[in-house]
């Protein structure tokens, strides 16, 4: 199975190619992040969430360019691990903004 | 495991090795989520003190994300020479990473100072608290992914790239493009959010 891979994904050209593509996406993501506020872009609720979504499209082009994260079988414990770490680390933060910022209303009910 | 473990096709030690780190990896990640929760929850508590707007500087955020973002492809260049067995080229480009990484901290290093120098260190407001805290302890990682890279950089070029030096590359490759991705959660969520 790994040999399969190393066969797949070996000759120098199409990793190097690999990196290229995803720094090219990087850098235009990071762009597209700092235009946001250079350009400050009204309303605030929009901003906001164009730099969401800008920062969860690179950390995508991260782990399938740099970390050559992918669906391939031999990964399946690493997307896996990675797939529960992110539903810990949203219920970890989207809990604790949930509960602190609605804390008031709900103490007043 | 990524499949960087698989190009190098050395079978299972080497495979569980990189997946035991990436565990690490996960846990770290939960430490970070808890930093950014924290932040999160004191980010609009400035206790008279200054705010995003006053205290962080966009060009200069721009240049140091660019370090550690050039870092990461530097990284990954070094370990297509380590592929193709090419010594000196993993050297090198090592090397490059080492100061594109070196400059990233001393610019934060340099950041920070600045703001205890005026005053708002992190004993100035909650805000402040919790900034310092997240983005020092993503430094801190940084730094500590310096001091590996500088060890394996010496090793590679005493030892040559024997398995295990290869081995200790391919994980703290992990290691580098994992601290680039909390990197993009810091500058877009610590200071661009708050500059909104």
């Amino acid at each position: 199975m790994s040999e399969n891979h190393a066969e797949q994904s070996s000759g120098g050209h199409g990793r190097l190619g690999k990196y290229l593509v995803g720094f090219g996406l990087a850098v235009v993501l990071t762009l597209v992040s700092f235009g946001i506020i250079a350009a400050g872009v009204q309303p605030k609720y929009i901003a906001v969430i164009g730099l969401i979504v800008a920062a969860v499209l690179q950390i995508f082009v991260h782990l399938r360019y740099f970390l050559h994260l992918d669906g391939s079988k031999d990964q399946v414990w690493n997307v896996t691990s990675i797939a529960f770490t992110a539903l810990i680390v949203f219920l970890f933060v989207a809990g604790t903004v949930w509960v602190i910022f609605t804390l008031n209303a709900r103490l007043m009910a | 495991m990524s499949s960087t473990a698989h190009e190098t096709a050395h079978g299972h030690g080497v495979d569980q090795k990189q997946f035991g780190f990436w565990i690490y990896l996960m846990s770290d990640l939960i430490i970070f989520a808890v930093l950014f929760a924290t932040f999160a929850v004191m980010s609009g508590h400035f206790a008279g003190g200054p705010g995003p707007k006053a205290l962080f500087d966009v060009p200069y955020l721009f240049l140091e994300t660019m370090f550690l973002l050039v870092s990461s492809v530097t990284y990954g260049l070094a370990v297509l020479s380590l592929q193709a067995g090419k010594r000196s080229a993993v050297v090198w480009r090592l090397l490059i990473t080492f100061v594109l990484g070196l400059g990233f901290v001393a610019m934060e290093v340099n950041e920070f100072s600045q703001l205890i120098g005026e005053g708002f260190g992190p004993d100035k407001s909650a805000f402040l608290s919790a900034f310092f805290t997240l983005v020092a302890t993503h430094g801190f990682h940084v730094s500590c992914g310096l001091l590996w890279m500088a060890t394996l950089i010496v090793q590679v070029w005493r030892k040559g790239l024997t398995a295990g030096v290869e081995s200790r590359l391919l994980r703290l490759s992990l290691f580098w493009h994992f601290l680039d991705i909390v990197w993009v959660g810091v500058f877009s969520f610590v200071y661009l959010v708050g500059l909104v």
